[in-house]
């Protein structure tokens, strides 16, 4: 167990709902809070509710949000003895992570190491084989043009494959390719986007599963090779490779699979004798069930008040207790589930025209009320202004229910009630894919989305 | 000869101009790359056409509509 180091005000290095979640738990916790913010996001929530709040930059993240010597300013000038990431921005960024603890603040989240070890896709397929969990079939890297490589590796994969980024993550830096006559021109553009978006331009190939689900387990580890998992989601309904709507448990997915899921999950925390919360990913063949590891995510996830949700633990609480040292080690079978939890992203993005973001003014914004079965997350308030500077997330909704058609259908209610105008969002598009027959049959894939588009939409419509 | 307005869809930040005045775009070419919540959106030419004017540059916001340039089409 890590030594006690007390921790009494901490500092968000983010925006928006995650700052506001983190703040919440920080009150519960007696802790001081600390808001940082961009030019863009002055009236924002997140800054109104912290104790102190300090500007950082101009809107573009690459000014403010991710400029590490800009947060280690503000985290001096007021006091914080601790930062949390939240996720996105620099939550997955080693080097982030060794400046906060080399210049003496506490950092919440794991080991700089580890962070940059399972930031590296290709490092962290490496860690996954080591304790025998399987890996979608890929190549090497290829660090810079090399053509007849690519082309050789992609007729050993066989097509569809994706190009994928070594250093990207969420979506970001992937691309399916069909044929072998697309692939130099992919393979260039991601790393370009790649050299640019993470100053790495290496990619690699890796088969693609045509029906296959996104089923990932949240892990919590010790720092001392303890490590339990809190079940797991899915997270199969996705556009452009981002998440939409998430649940736990994952339908449909027989019980042993859950368990062996697990138990490479917890695996490789054990491995890597992880420190705090992280995501391990998987996908799942839709027919055969074989899972194979994805990825793993060092940080809070966007979805995690699904967990939340069905095992009535505080993952954030979590995360402080166990920087502060102050968090006793917990057996897996103190850890239970109940019920069902379904998690809506609600989008500034107009699905009519392929998701394309829609930033603007929210003339009327007025979320449902939340009993305690729902539970909504947002940064924004009515006439705030949605800018074009990060990403599209307005609000996550979670409902909670005994049985997953009891919680889908809270959904649809919660959503309904959801007023919100001045810009375009998936709201109504949220509620087609929550009532679509296929959905509430639990019958979900990653193609889902793009497959159901044409009659999602007419549903939209009517 | 029709001079063509080419408008944005979407409200975004102008990441990078990449053609220039004088050019000749086929329908469809990347004028500029617009930035807008974490997605990189190209405004293209409408149809094919001389790049005579470029009416934003990097690190503008536009809003959606927004005359970005004309072409003699």
């Amino acid at each position: 167990m890590a030594a006690v180091r007390s921790i009494s005000k901490v500092l968000v290095a983010n925006r928006g709902e995650i700052a506001r979640r983190i703040f919440r738990t920080c009150r519960t916790l007696g802790l001081g809070t600390v808001a940082v913010y961009s030019e863009a996001d002055t009236g924002l929530l997140h800054v109104a509710e912290a104790d102190q709040a300090r500007l950082i930059g101009p809107p573009r993240p690459q000014e403010s949000y991710l400029v590490i010597e800009r947060i280690l300013e503000a985290a001096h000038e007021t006091g914080a003895d601790a930062v949390h990431p939240g996720y996105g921005f620099l939550s997955e960024n080693a080097r982030f992570a060794e400046a906060i603890e080399s210049s003496g603040l506490t950092w919440i989240g794991p080991t700089p190491e580890t962070i940059g070890a399972m930031g590296d896709k290709q490092r962290a397929r490496e860690i996954a084989v080591a304790v025998r969990v399987a890996v979608v079939p890929g190549s090497r890297r290829f660090e810079h043009d090399d053509p007849s490589g690519l082309d050789g590796a992609a007729e050993v994969l066989g097509f569809p494959l994706l190009v994928k980024a070594s250093a990207g993550g969420g979506g970001i830096g992937m691309r399916r390719v069909d044929d072998m006559r697309s692939l130099r021109d992919v393979a260039r553009a991601t790393q370009s986007m790649a050299a640019k978006a993470f100053g790495d331009d290496s990619i690699f190939l890796e088969r693609f599963i045509p029906k296959a689900r996104h089923v990932e387990i949240q892990v919590f580890g010790f720092g001392d090779g303890n490590a339990v998992h809190l079940f797991e989601r899915d997270c199969s309904l996705q556009r452009r490779f981002q998440k939409v709507i998430e649940e736990s448990p994952a339908p449909g997915i027989p019980e042993d699979i859950h368990k062996r899921m697990a138990e490479a999950a917890v695996n490789i925390c054990r491995a890597t004798r992880y420190r705090g919360a992280g995501t391990v990913e998987f996908v799942v063949d839709a027919h055969t069930f074989e899972f194979y590891f994805l990825e793993m995510n060092t940080r809070i996830q966007v979805e995690h008040p699904v967990t939340e949700m069905i095992t009535g633990r505080d993952l954030v609480a979590m995360q402080i207790e166990l920087a502060a040292g102050t968090l006793t080690s917990l057996e897996q079978d103190a850890i239970n589930a109940r019920g069902h939890a379904i998690e809506c992203r609600l989008y500034a993005e107009n699905p009519a025209k392929m998701f394309m973001p829609s930033p603007g003014k929210l003339e009327r914004y007025r979320p449902p009320a939340e009993p305690g079965d729902l539970r909504v997350e947002t940064g924004y308030r009515e006439h705030d202004m949605v800018t074009p500077f990060y990403d599209p997330l307005l609000a996550k909704v979670i409902a909670w229910a005994p049985t997953r058609d009891a919680a889908r259908q809270r959904m649809v209610s919660a959503l309904a009630k959801f007023e919100v105008s001045g810009i375009r969002t998936n709201r109504e598009f949220l509620i087609a894919c929550l009532r679509d027959e296929a959905f509430a049959a639990g019958n979900v894939s990653t193609g889902f989305i793009d497959q159901r588009r044409e009659q999602l939409l007419a549903a939209v419509d009517q | 000869m029709a001079t063509v307005d080419v408008k944005t869809e979407i409200t975004g930040n102008v990441w990078k101009v990449v053609a220039s005045v004088g050019d000749v775009l086929e329908e469809e070419a990347p004028i500029l790359i617009l930035e807008s919540m974490k997605m990189e959106i190209p405004v293209s030419a409408p149809e094919k056409g001389v790049l005579m004017e470029i009416l934003a540059k990097e690190g503008d916001v536009v809003t959606e509509g927004t005359v970005v340039a004309r072409l003699k089409a």
